[in-house]
């Protein structure tokens, strides 16, 4: 008895200290870690992963919110910075580079870095600015159990898409079997950077800022997206990447090009309409005009470091995303993303973007002067889309509109 | 007055003003005559997780040099306000020589961004402001007339349009008719069109933003037109009904002229506030059909990657200009009125 109770007595204090140890320190001394980033699943699972490491002497705290991009160049210009990690992605991190509001990690990596792939490093001129975690792309959603009754192969191209959307239509499956985030915006304009990417064309002239968009694959790419707009529903002007969503699971589209990182909602058990989830196949993003490359872009999602703070909070920092992007992370979250994490064995969300990147889908150019073209895109498509302007006439108009915002921006002499 | 009581009164507000209004005015007037600086651009190797690739990169450093140097930025004169985003001079010079008829020309003028802008803003200014201020004056009317028991109510349900907070209430409002929403869908059901969607043609679109711009100001005129007809003199009212005027000729020739004055003010205040039109537009998703004058504003200063303060400014300036310049007719006459007194 007595044995039993020494024993037991011994087992708790033994797991007390276990205990606390699993709940301290990634082994962090002190320093403050705050962190700005975007809203979505893949990025909380990292920040709470990350926030682990909060101990008395090391405070965490976290900021998701779709403004990450209004509020980061501001938030990081101050000294010191009111944020020492900025989570971001490939258009993101270019203004925090223009500026020079995030320190090279070469230090850091060599001490803190050995879990780190060498996809993970986003280099410029040879010192390591950013490491990123996982990859993303649009790709194919489609609908399994429609492209069977309308006796269909997954289609391989935007060609195929539009004959397949032509069957389930004549067969009266559905009578909107396409969608697209053609929404008067951002979306928008990410969707000519998909098809334009798959037509194998440039934005800028080369070594310069000058636009080179009004060619035949920008024509080519604009007669596409208009074609796939005769399958879809009358709001087509409206819908971005979460309404897409909604709109799918409802069961109006059969075959979507949507974000990789949308993906786990889509098949997600406890959705709105798991049988449309459990009917979800995934593919590679078509190619388009006989070429061999997805028309869709690879973006990458990661992190940076402040400039303007101290560098015991730098390096806290840097140990606790470490934390955050530790392999155990990717392990026991397949779904959420496509990560880029060592040891990372796919789930079935990632199969799409893996699939895309595997088939060599170009990654969304970084340069300074993307957002201010992709902006300019953003306006100048709205009315050709609807039908009220030619393509030759809406290129040239987005090209002289990023001009001028160019010359302001002093890319442009 | 004396002077001095005067300036007593009225110093503390001049002075919110000056340090409010007029230094923040006069310092966007400064920025967009100037536009950043030209950034300096070298190649250098830039890896990522797909490829590595020689691409184009500010050089932080020596940018930062010049802007200290100059803080302002590079200056530009007018070229900002002349320049294809905003008045764009040399374009529509251009585009009026070369059209071959003016119907083309004015179609290609208006496809430039700060004129489509324009348009809009004016077709709101000008078609909401008269039916708010009518819709307005017709309930404050039919309140007057209510029993006692059913004023509070209805004056409640009256002014609620106004108290629901306007990026709210356009979101509420961009539901509805969605083609899968309560209006959509009716609206679907009575034109027997599945295909109707009021979202889908620029018309349509106007016509929604002008209904809910008439359903949202109607509230404002209201409350002031119902503080007005309870000053209305009930002695020539009576004189009127003596006389045989119908009802309608009694809100007409005795009512209307004795609110003219408040409708001045009323109009005043509407034209200002419509001529600024954002939320509605933001709520409703419209950007693809309409745009403002205060939406362009609202995307330069969003850009992803740079917030162009000039291109900013400039348009600023032509929205205070455009205002200064609607408030004319409606200010000569009132002060026209004061002269007279």
């Amino acid at each position: 008895m007595v044995h039993l109770k020494l024993f037991a007595s011994a087992v708790c204090a033994a797991s007390l200290l276990m205990g606390s140890a699993a709940l301290a320190d990634c082994g962090i001394p002190s320093g403050s870690v705050r962190i700005l980033g975007n809203d979505f699943e893949a990025l909380r699972v990292v920040t709470k992963a990350a926030s682990e490491c909060a101990t008395d002497k090391v405070k965490i705290t976290v900021n998701h919110t779709t403004e990450h991009k209004n509020l980061q160049v501001p938030a990081l210009t101050v000294n010191p910075a009111q944020y020492t990690v900025a989570l971001i992605a490939s258009n993101s991190v270019v203004p925090l580079l223009n500026n020079g509001l995030i320190r090279p990690l070469d230090d850091l990596v060599a001490k803190y870095g050995q879990n780190l792939q060498p996809t993970q490093m986003i280099k410029i001129d040879g010192k390591v600015m950013a490491i990123a975690f996982m990859a993303n792309s649009q790709h194919m959603f489609y609908r399994k159990d429609i492209l069977e009754k309308a006796g269909l192969k997954p289609p391989a191209s935007y060609e195929d898409v539009l004959a397949a959307a032509k069957v389930i239509r004549d067969k009266k499956l559905m009578d909107n079997p396409l969608a697209a985030s053609d929404k008067a915006g951002w979306d928008l304009a990410a969707e000519f950077v998909n098809m334009y990417l798959g037509e194998g064309g440039d934005f800028f002239k080369p070594g310069s800022a000058a636009p080179a968009i009004n060619n035949d694959k920008g024509l080519a790419t604009l007669k596409m997206m208009k074609a796939m707009t005769e399958y879809m529903g009358p709001d087509y002007m409206t819908y971005d990447a979460d309404e897409l969503n909604k709109v799918y699971l409802a069961g109006k589209t059969a075959i979507m090009t949507q974000w990789g990182s949308l993906a786990g909602a889509a098949i997600d058990p406890k959705s709105a309409a798991p049988d449309i989830g459990a009917n979800t196949a995934f593919a590679a993003a078509p190619t388009v005009g006989g070429g061999t490359t997805p028309a869709v872009a690879l973006w990458w999602d990661g992190f940076a470091i402040a400039k303007n703070i101290s560098d015991e909070d730098a390096e806290a920092s840097f140990r606790a995303m470490m934390h955050g992007i530790r392999p155990d992370v990717a392990k026991n979250n397949p779904n959420a993303a496509a990560w880029l994490i060592k040891g990372y064995q796919p789930g079935p969300g990632a199969v799409g973007v893996i699939a895309t990147a595997s088939a060599h889908a170009r990654p969304y150019p970084m340069l300074p002067y993307m957002g201010l073209l992709h902006t300019a895109l953003s306006t100048g498509l709205a009315d050709f889309m609807q039908g009220k302007d030619s393509p030759e006439s809406a290129l040239a108009n987005v090209e002289k509109a990023y001009a001028a915002a160019a010359k302001e921006g002093g890319f442009i002499k | 007055m004396p002077h001095r009581t005067f300036l007593a009164f009225v110093l503390p507000s001049m002075v919110a003003m000056l340090l409010f209004i007029a230094l923040p005015v006069a310092s966007v007037l400064v920025q967009s005559f100037y536009v950043q600086h030209d950034k300096v651009l070298v190649e250098v190797e830039t890896c990522g997780p797909f490829d590595c690739t020689k691409e184009m990169r500010v050089d932080p450093d020596a940018t930062r040099q010049l802007r200290r140097e100059q803080p302002l930025g590079k200056f530009n004169g007018l070229g900002t306000y002349l320049d294809h985003n905003h008045l764009a001079g040399s374009e529509v010079g251009d585009m009026v020589r070369q059209a071959p008829d003016r119907t083309t020309a004015l179609n290609e003028v208006l496809s430039l961004p700060f004129y489509r802008a324009l348009t809009f803003t004016l077709a709101y200014t000008f078609i909401v402001t008269p039916l708010a201020m009518a819709l307005g004056f017709v309930i404050a009317l039919a309140v007057v007339g209510l029993p006692a028991g059913l004023k509070g109510a209805v004056i409640y349900f009256s002014l609620l349009p106004m108290i629901v907070t306007p990026l709210i209430g356009s979101l509420i409002f961009y539901w509805m008719i969605n083609s899968q929403g309560i209006i959509g869908a009716t609206l679907q059901a009575i034109f027997g069109d599945p295909t109707l969607s009021l979202k889908s043609s620029a018309l349509l679109t106007w016509i929604t933003l002008f209904i809910y711009g008439i359903w949202t100001n109607a509230p404002f005129s209201f409350v002031v037109f119902y503080a007005g007809l309870q000053t209305v003199p009930a002695d020539r009212i009576e004189s009127a009904m003596i006389d045989g005027a119908s009802a309608w000729e009694r809100v007409r020739y005795i009512t209307i002229p004795h609110l003219a004055p408040l409708a001045t003010f009323v109009a005043l205040v509407q034209l200002m506030d419509n001529f600024r039109v954002l939320e509605p537009i933001v709520g409703l998703n419209a950007q693809a059909n309409a745009t403002s004058l205060s939406f362009n504003i609202y995307t330069d200063l969003h850009g992803q990657v740079e917030q162009l303060f000039g291109s900013a400014a400039a348009t600023s300036m032509v929205t205070i200009l455009g205002i200064a310049l609607l408030l004319t007719p409606v200010l000569f006459k009132a002060w026209r009125e004061f002269k007279l007194k």
